[in-house]
């Protein structure tokens, strides 16, 4: 596809700090390369505005290869913007025309506090793994590794939940700010797996708890979480997470 | 200075064992008296920290990410070596050893990457315990495929995401330990330099990247797993992040520095495609099993792909070395890529490609099987470049990817300071000159995993119990260079940005210290870099304060440090006047265009010293010693 130089607009969300009052700011730009992505044309905005003597757009990313989830921000109303299936470092300018008007703010929800502009802290999921998503195995005394057969369409599923890459766009998305397709994934995985079973039950139950304590949201079947996940991770996975949780919550003394 | 590296005696098989048994144990019980400071959460610094906190030490992690989940690792692709020999096809520990060690052109240490063999199989097994979603047959057993460098099928994958599901094992072991209050994570913190007392690490200074503070912490032990400096090139497959910042600070604190000038270059990466560009991206090597790599026979072809007919194009990978094909190791695939570009051969717009095509593939086993294997890169690649490579072949280039170099670490991985220790991509250790495909996933993990945790305690044993006091003006002198060198930064409010000056800086070390490298080149080089460090600090514009979330000034900080880092890593190369893994000095090629290595002359590792900013560094030999190989001249035609 041959590139083209477009002319945009961009009102931004900028933002000093966790505790001031932010808002939107307007910029223009000329001549971006459609070539470009999303991330670069920002980057060739800050480097516009260090020359012209203003503080630059504070943006998280790093592998800007769609896997670390550090990026992400809302892109005229859609997290990680207008392409499905795209985190906002893999998608790219040749989306937008000349003349677009673009309009991106952070990532918003509840346990996700601002820290500047477009940088948020997620530090939340992190607490929310921490409720046990993942298998008590210490290093040393594991099994040799072919001595329990894993179907391979098994492998499969755990693999396709376990794709999740933690951006919070789900989160995001969700009238509710509910971590729930975040949470499925993980306990999905581990559901899915031999080696997660022993821990099922505590899983579910701790993680459905801890979820509650962070301050997300319930899950209402809105499904923008998994319209939004740039992983494109299934909305089955909340649904194993309920069957988990009520299997665990029914069962337990 | 004498090197020691501290190899153990005896049969190459028995020196782990043997060295563990000889080593020292911290009793259980004393354990969390003992406080290690591990910087870097990638697959080495969080398998360390989460199995060093399993033994019961006190351990303080910092990242300079938001979570530990998201270094570097992370983005590692193709797969993970063991010589399991799952496939039945000759494999052993002997041979993923040879591989290695032959791959990395016979510039590491034997009993270094003897260890590394012996370890790799027992790392699938953890990270099956912990719930890797590992790709698998159709009989449920683990499934193997091959890596460019080797002849067996032997690298463990989840999809095309190997790093991410590795990492994100470590990651919940690191999790859990932090539920148990063992492991204390300290998120967006930079470290900028090491606290050292009589020549011991003593512990860190670093940035709260939110607030600017400037804060100190005291350790027995720190240990570094902070990657690799490849962005030194600017452009690079490394992310954006990646710096050498605290290796260069532990170097300039004392430590040295190994073999900087060994970079390896990854053949199958996206071609630059814009000049604001800042990243390149990898295409797993992995493809190249099913891609074949071919280029059009006569030069300045432009015709599209599909209109060239079998009989004009030139595989010649395939054709140069019959025995290795599209899987010849990395060097020798890039060097081709750019020698088939130099002759006007190149495809894409700027000529800077060759084809990677996956025709054949598809027609054998049929596009369901194939992407079953690469669907992800395939898309990957497709989102940058908007064309489907099932339909027409990918464009690939070289890009510079891994760094073999590192600080120097002796067999227990500490450095020439006692008390640092380095994992991962930051020491120099076992990949020699190049680094095989699935390689580094194997070292991080053995490095964190196992080896970390069985010779901490020969330190230990011996190190005074009570913690330096941070506010003390060992740590607080530090703490306030650390303010000033950012209050300098700040200072110069110059006309030039960052990137600026680090494209300039990426652009030189690429053209006279890439690929391809002679003596006049870099000269040039080495004369060249100061000046542009002396722009830097009188050009520089670092927009902001320090007191704030100011992401412009940890580029600068960075910049700073690679703008010192490339002139010893071009006086490096200037100094190995030889043809080895990575790299092609021009004076030392054979007849046919091949590397020559000098075994006389250069079968070291060279050890640089710091001596100060305006001394010239002074370089250490730790000669390589073979007694269960024979260093052979590669050869993969
Ligand atoms: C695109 C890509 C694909 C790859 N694919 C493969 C593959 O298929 N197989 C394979 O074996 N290898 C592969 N590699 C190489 C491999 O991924 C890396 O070498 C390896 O993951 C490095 O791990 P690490 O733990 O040493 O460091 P990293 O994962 O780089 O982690 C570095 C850590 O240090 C922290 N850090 C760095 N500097 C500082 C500082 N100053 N202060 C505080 N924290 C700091 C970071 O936050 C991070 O947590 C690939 C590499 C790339 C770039
Ligand atoms: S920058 Fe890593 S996912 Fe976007």
């Amino acid at each position: 596809m041959a590139k083209q130089k477009i002319d945009i607009t961009l009102q931004i969300w900028r933002q000093e700090n966790p505790q001031s009052q932010g808002s939107f700011q307007h910029y223009s730009l000329s001549g971006i390369s459609t070539g470009l992505s999303f991330l670069e044309m920002l980057d060739v905005l800050n480097e516009n505005l260090t020359l012209n003597g203003q503080e630059p757009v504070a943006f998280d990313h790093d592998c800007r290869e769609g896997i670390c989830g550090m990026c992400g921000a809302v892109v005229n109303g859609r997290p990680h913007g207008p392409e499905p299936g795209t985190t906002l470092c893999q998608l790219h300018m040749r989306h937008f025309k000349d003349g677009d008007h673009l309009v991106i703010e952070p990532f918003r929800a509840r346990p996700f506090p601002i820290e500047r502009d477009l940088v948020i802290d997620r530090g939340s999921l992190d607490q929310l793994i921490q409720a046990g998503g993942y298998v008590s195995v210490n290093t040393g005394g594991t099994p040799e590794a072919n001595t329990i057969a894993i179907p391979r369409e098994t492998a499969e599923q755990a693999m396709d939940a376990a794709a999740c890459i933690g951006c919070g766009a789900c989160v995001a998305s969700c009238p509710n700010g509910s971590a729930m397709l975040f949470a499925g994934a993980k306990v999905s995985q581990l559901a899915l797996l031999p080696q997660g079973h022993p821990e099922g039950r505590e899983r579910a139950l701790n993680m459905v708890k801890r979820m509650d304590e962070l301050g997300f949201g319930n899950c209402g079947n809105e499904r923008e979480c998994e319209a939004s996940c740039p992983k494109r991770i299934s909305i089955r996975h909340i649904a194993r997470l309920n069957r988990e949780f009520i299997k665990a919550a029914l069962f337990s003394e | 200075m004498k090197l020691d590296a501290s190899i153990p005696d005896g049969p190459l098989a028995e020196k782990w064992d043997r060295h563990i048994f000889a080593g020292r144990i911290i009793s259980p019980a004393n354990r969390r008296k003992y406080r290690v400071i591990v910087v870097g959460t990638g697959l080495a610094g969080s398998a360390a920290a989460a199995t060093l906190a399993e033994l019961g030490y006190d351990v303080q992690v910092f990242t300079m990410h938001d979570t530990p989940r998201r270094a570097h690792s992370i983005a590692a692709q193709g797969g993970i070596n063991a010589a399991k020999n799952y496939a039945n096809d000759g494999d052993s520990i002997f041979r993923l050893f040879y591989d290695t060690i032959k791959g990395g052109d016979f510039r590491a240490r034997e009993a270094n990457v003897y260890r590394l063999a012996q370890i790799s199989n027992r790392i699938i097994d953890h990270c099956v315990a912990q719930g890797v979603p590992f790709a698998r047959e159709y009989g449920g057993g683990l499934a193997n495929r091959s890596f460019g460098g080797a002849q067996v099928s032997r690298t463990f994958y989840a999809r095309g995401q190997t790093g991410q599901q590795l990492l994100l094992g470590a990651y919940g072991a690191l999790m859990r330990q932090a539920r148990l209050g063992r492991v204390t994570i300290h998120p967006r913190q930079e470290m900028l330099d090491l606290v050292t007392e009589d020549n011991r690490a003593r512990g860190i200074v670093c940035r709260d990247m939110r607030t600017g503070a400037i804060t100190s912490h005291a350790g027995h032990v720190v240990v570094l797993a902070t990657g690799g400096y490849g962005n030194v090139y600017y452009l690079s497959t490394n992310a954006m992040s990646s710096n050498v910042t605290a290796a260069w600070r532990a170097h300039r604190k004392g430590a040295l520095f190994a073999n900087p000038c060994f970079v390896q270059i990854h053949p199958t990466c996206i071609p630059v495609h814009d000049e604001q560009q800042c990243k390149l991206t990898l295409m797993s090597e992995s493809l190249r099993n099913d891609g074949r790599v071919w280029v059009p026979k006569n030069a300045g072809d432009t015709r599209p792909p599909a209109q060239i007919p079998e009989s004009e194009r030139d595989y010649y990978l395939e054709n140069k070395y019959p025995g290795f094909g599209n899987l010849v190791p990395r060097d020798v695939a890039s060097r081709n890529a750019k020698q088939q570009c130099d002759q006007n051969k190149g495809v894409g717009e700027a000529g800077l490609a060759v084809y990677l095509d996956f025709a054949d593939a598809v027609k054998r086993d049929g596009l369901p099987a194939i992407l079953r294997k690469y669907g992800n890169l395939f898309q990957m690649y497709e989102k940058i470049t908007a064309h489907d490579p099932a339909v027409q072949p990918m464009m690939i280039y070289p890009a510079v990817h891994y760094s073999m170099g590192g600080l120097w670490v002796d067999y227990n991985l500490m450095s020439t300071l006692p008390g640092l220790y380095v994992l991962g991509e930051a020491n120099f250790s076992d990949h020699g000159a190049n680094r095989l495909g699935a390689s580094a996933l194997m070292q991080g993990l053995a490095d964190g995993y196992f080896i970390l945790p069985n010779t901490i305690g020969r330190y230990l044993a011996d190190c005074p119990l009570p913690l330096p006091d941070t506010t003390a003006s060992l740590f607080t002198a530090e703490t306030k260079k650390a303010e000033s060198f950012i209050t300098k930064l700040l200072a110069v409010k110059g006309k030039r940005t960052t990137g600026d000056i680090h494209r300039q800086l990426g652009r030189l070390l690429w053209d006279e210290c890439g690929l391809l490298r002679n003596g006049a080149g870099l000269g040039r080089a080495l004369a060249e870099i100061p000046a542009i460090r002396e722009e830097f600090w009188k050009n520089v514009l670092v927009p902001g304060t320090g007191m704030q979330l100011n992401q412009s000034l940890e580029r600068a900080g960075r910049l700073a440090d690679y703008l010192e880092f490339a002139e010893l890593m071009v006086r490096d190369a200037l100094d190995r006047e030889e043809s080895c893994g990575c790299h092609l000095r021009e004076e030392n090629q054979t007849e046919d265009n091949e590397a020559r290595r000098d075994d006389a002359n250069f079968c070291h590792v060279s050890a640089w010293e710091y001596r100060g900013e305006a001394t010239t560094p002074v370089r250490h030999r730790e000669p390589l010693v073979f007694d269960n190989v024979t260093p052979s001249q590669r050869s993969y035609r």
